[in-house]
């Protein structure tokens, strides 16, 4: 066990924990942030999404112990009144249906259009093809970035 | 008006006792939380139960319980829709709360078979129009005149002869003390003003804002243990030994223990491969997942290990050399083919799928010595409660259980032994516990799609009309198909033989069963036949369904034919069928499954040597009543990504037992460079009572991406995963 000093959702957290500990589980135990979701494990469907330093990571597979430099935002961090350009749209084009994999979808492609921000089909597909929506809710998750882009 | 008696469900508009509303709530005020979807509306002082599914505030805000289980097909938002249309509230003043189970209360609390709006419609319109009628009465009570002059409308009672009014908050306390009216007044459904509409999912705003919803967000209090169990690693295995010296002395692990969840009797939904299991205790997920790899485990053989390839021989093996079960013959089939002019036989194939929903199981028990507290994801609340009783040796009227929105269900959901093994461990140590499965628990752990194998054949006569059809079908453990379902009724000579094929890997209902697999093999096949006929798709297909219109074979046949044509008229008007546009292939199909009908054109491009690629779709749906247009799209337009993505790409296999993916790098799902399309959803106007669609647009769009697939590339594709035959034809 070790202390960390985390910065998430631009406050500090003090925590005690195993050195390997991905950030996720630091979140989600220790912090009860639980919007970033466990889905894989493995960094390879995207549930657990969330910014280092503005862009999209896998919190699942990030240790604890190289995050104490890193400014780090969840989903409950994405804006103050979940009215960040891509959380409106998200809701104007009624994407979720089962909605497990919706905060890292949003994560990734805040992150997309942060540093993209009028993507084409193609950039769309490219940054968003690490998160897997199982419901198949794809082509609302591509129109909403649009209309985020167009919004932004 | 429709006037009807208030008999079915009566007792769920008998008044709710206070206390019996406190006990609704108690348990589960995490969830019950008062802010509603997208809206801020000031949480009233007092609340008012007028029945089961609806308590109003004092300032006229509207409380409505939803039932059923949310998996994600919506339900949560659909089914207060329709108390809020015959209670005649303003939407915008209600506020939705998933109800806990009771079946004192509500019927089937159950996520399953596309059922919910189905069974739900008549009881949900009674329970709003009732709550109306109330409140109306008590307002007539307050100005003492007769209630028949009265009007009510969003939420407002009005007295037109002197222009008084009332708003349902002024009268809930009044109302919620008079007798249960023995019958009401049902709206015309000309006159819906809210079932139709596109309204948003009551939960969107929690989803994007990532605040808790799911059972895995569920974690108790701070006595609360995190538990993650360990499973053999193959079927037909089971545990020898067990060293967990090293385990027990690493930091934050509070206990190592087995648990057996064998039931005397177990119901369908304990359908389980694994009930003997161990299960590592600690403090928090990380500490556990990590001493659960320490563990020193031994198995052994406990039963036949598979293999994959063994599989595909049985399959065969059975159609050819068992007996099989006739599930339907009509006329002399065999002399029809002898007769016949032209044979058509092909043969599909499908593998093990696993559900993979995002949220993977996970459930919270809090169990003492004489009762027990069950939290989270589970599509058949009642049956979990019922084996918990069976299990923990505690009556039924102690457990309670409350459902968490569902990180996707798909049919895993229904068997709920993680549930039962939350509620063992929390036995076993005698305090509260959250039991969550990793990727690899989940995915290798089984109640799979079954394997399918089917064989068509279809005889032609001289003029090239239908005149035989035969299907045999197996499975990994059954087979997939419907014996009344079209093509019956529309040919004289007709045989559905079904075979068998034993495993020890626990399958289960993977979304749309057995459907998942027939429709699209049974339309591909369709679509060679109208080849061999020279007939267009559409039109052969409707010839078929004309003669079950005009002079259906025998009388079994489970399918309305005219709602069948209907939805592959619209579909070929809506894609405007016919009409070629170069370098696009097109693909059609239809299938009427869990109530409702559903009619696809696809078109694809192509893309090199790679597969082609999907560039729309047109999807033509008779479901009745649509209650929430946005949901249904969604619906429909996710079922059909769904059926694509496991028909092109996902599968399951195993050698020794053993599954062969475990986590989603082995196991291909549908990302979203392979979902780029457009989809155009349509669904036919009709009066007729609302089916459900959580299932019913999966099923025939592996049907008609079999068929776009072929025109583009002149190969039929009859074994799924087709990304993975279209592989093996590319390398010879």
């Amino acid at each position: 066990m070790a202390t960390f000093t985390l910065t998430v959702n631009k406050k500090k957290h003090t925590v005690d924990v195993d050195p390997d500990t991905p950030i996720l589980w630091v979140l989600r135990d220790h912090l009860k942030l639980v919007g970033t979701k466990f889905g894989c494990g493995k960094a390879l469907c995207g549930a657990c999404t969330i910014h280092a330093n503005g862009s999209a990571i896998r919190s699942c597979t990030l240790p604890v112990s190289a995050a104490s430099s890193l400014e780090l935002t969840t989903i409950e961090g994405l804006s103050e009144k979940g009215d960040h350009p891509v959380q409106k749209a998200w809701l104007e084009h009624d994407v979720p249906q089962c909605g497990y994999c919706q905060a890292g979808q949003i994560m990734s492609a805040a992150s997309l259009l942060a540093s993209n921000p009028s993507p084409s089909d193609e950039d769309i597909a490219t940054a968003m093809n690490g998160n897997i929506c199982r419901c198949g809710t794809y082509t609302r998750i591509n129109a909403a970035i649009k209309t985020a882009a167009k919004n932004s | 008006m429709t006037v009807i008696k208030t008999r079915i469900n009566r007792r769920s508009f008998l008044k709710v006792s206070s206390a019996g509303s406190a006990g609704l709530m108690i348990s589960f005020s995490w969830l019950a939380s008062c802010t509603p979807g997208t809206k801020t509306l000031e949480i009233p002082e007092e609340w008012y139960d007028l029945n089961a599914y609806i308590k109003i505030g004092n300032n006229g805000v509207v409380t409505l319980f939803s039932p059923n289980p949310e998996i994600g097909q919506n339900v949560k938002t659909s089914m207060p829709m329709i108390i809020a249309e015959e209670l005649d509230v303003d939407w915008k003043q209600v506020i939705v709360e998933q109800a806990t189970l009771n079946t004192d209360k509500f019927d089937r609390q159950l996520a399953g078979g596309s059922q919910s709006i189905r069974h739900g419609w008549d009881g949900l319109r009674m329970a709003g129009a009732t709550a109306r009628r109330m409140l109306m009465e008590a307002a007539a009570k307050r100005w003492q005149v007769s209630v028949d002059g009265l009007t009510a409308e969003k939420g407002i009672i009005t007295n037109p002869a002197i222009g008084d009014q009332l708003g349902y908050g002024d009268v809930a306390l009044d109302a919620s003390n008079l007798e249960v009216p023995e019958e009401v007044e049902l709206k015309e459904i000309k006159d819906f003003q809210l079932i139709g509409k596109r309204v948003k999912n009551v939960d969107a705003k929690k989803i994007v804002t990532g605040q808790p919803l799911f059972g895995i967000d569920y974690a108790g209090d701070e006595a609360t243990k995190v538990a993650m169990i360990v499973h053999p690693p193959a079927f037909g295995m089971k545990l020898k030994s067990m060293n967990d010296d090293e385990v027990k002395a690493m930091p934050g692990i509070h206990e190592v223990v087995r648990i057996n969840t064998s039931l005397e009797e177990p119901q369908w939904s304990d359908t389980n491969a694994f009930n003997e299991l161990v299960a590592v205790v600690g403090t928090t997920t990380w500490e556990v997942m990590k001493a659960k790899q320490a563990l020193q485990l031994e198995w052994e053989a406990d039963g036949s290990l598979e293999n994959t390839t063994d599989h595909e021989f049985a399959m065969k093996d059975s159609m050819e050399q068992m007996e099989g079960h006739v599930a339907r013959e009509d006329g002399d089939v065999s002399k029809a083919f002898a007769e016949a002019d032209e044979i058509v036989e092909r043969t599909y194939t499908a593998p093990f799928l696993a559900h993979n929903t995002m949220e993977p199981m996970n459930f919270y028990a809090n169990v003492s010595a004489d009762k027990a507290e069950l939290v989270g994801p589970i599509q058949t609340p009642e049956n979990l409660r019922e084996s918990a009783s069976k299990l923990l040796g505690i009556p039924e009227a102690n457990i309670t259980v409350d459902m968490t929105r569902m990180g996707g269900g798909f049919g895993r959901r229904l068997y709920g032994h993680f549930g039962l093994e939350a509620a063992a461990i929390s036995q076993a140590i005698q305090g509260p516990v959250k039991l969550v499965y990793t990727r690899e628990d989940d995915m290798t752990q089984g109640t799979y799609r079954p394997a399918y194998r089917v064989t068509y054949r279809a005889g032609l006569d001289k003029e090239k009309n239908l005149v035989a059809f035969e299907a045999k079908g197996t499975g990994i453990p059954g087979s997939p198909l419907f014996a009344n379902r079209f093509p019956a009724g529309t040919v004289d000579y007709y045989k559905v033989t079904n075979y068998w094929v034993n495993t020890n890997i626990s399958t289960g209902a993977w979304r749309a069963p057995r459907s998942n697999f027939t429709a699209g093999a049974e339309q591909a096949f369709l679509d060679e036949v109208a080849e061999a006929a020279g007939k267009d798709p559409i039109d052969f297909r409707l010839e078929l369904f004309d003669r079950a219109i005009k002079n259906p074979v025998g009388e079994k046949n489970d399918y309305d034919p005219e709602r069948y044509a209907g939805v592959l008229r619209a579909v070929r008007e809506q894609a405007n069928w016919g009409e070629n546009k170069p370098g696009v292939y097109r693909g059609v199909a239809a299938y009427y499954c869990h109530n409702s009908y559903v009619a696809q054109v696809m078109d694809v491009v192509k893309d090199g040597d790679n597969l082609p690629k999907i560039q729309k779709i047109w999807c033509a749906v008779d479901c009745g009543i649509v209650v929430n247009l946005e949901g249904a799209i969604n619906q429909v337009e996710g079922g059909m990504i769904d059926g694509i993505g496991h028909a092109l790409y996902s599968q399951m296999t195993f050698e020794n037992g053993t599954p062969q993916q475990n986590n989603f790098d082995g196991y291909r799902l549908i990302r979203n460079q392979e979902a780029q399309m457009d989809i155009d959803v349509h669904f036919v106007k009709n009066d007729k009572h609302p089916t459900g669609l959580g299932e019913p647009s999966l099923p025939p769009v592996i049907g008609a991406l079999a068929n776009a697939l072929y025109q583009a590339t002149g190969r039929r594709f009859y074994e799924q995963p087709f990304a993975l035959e279209y592989e093996k034809v590319q390398m010879g």
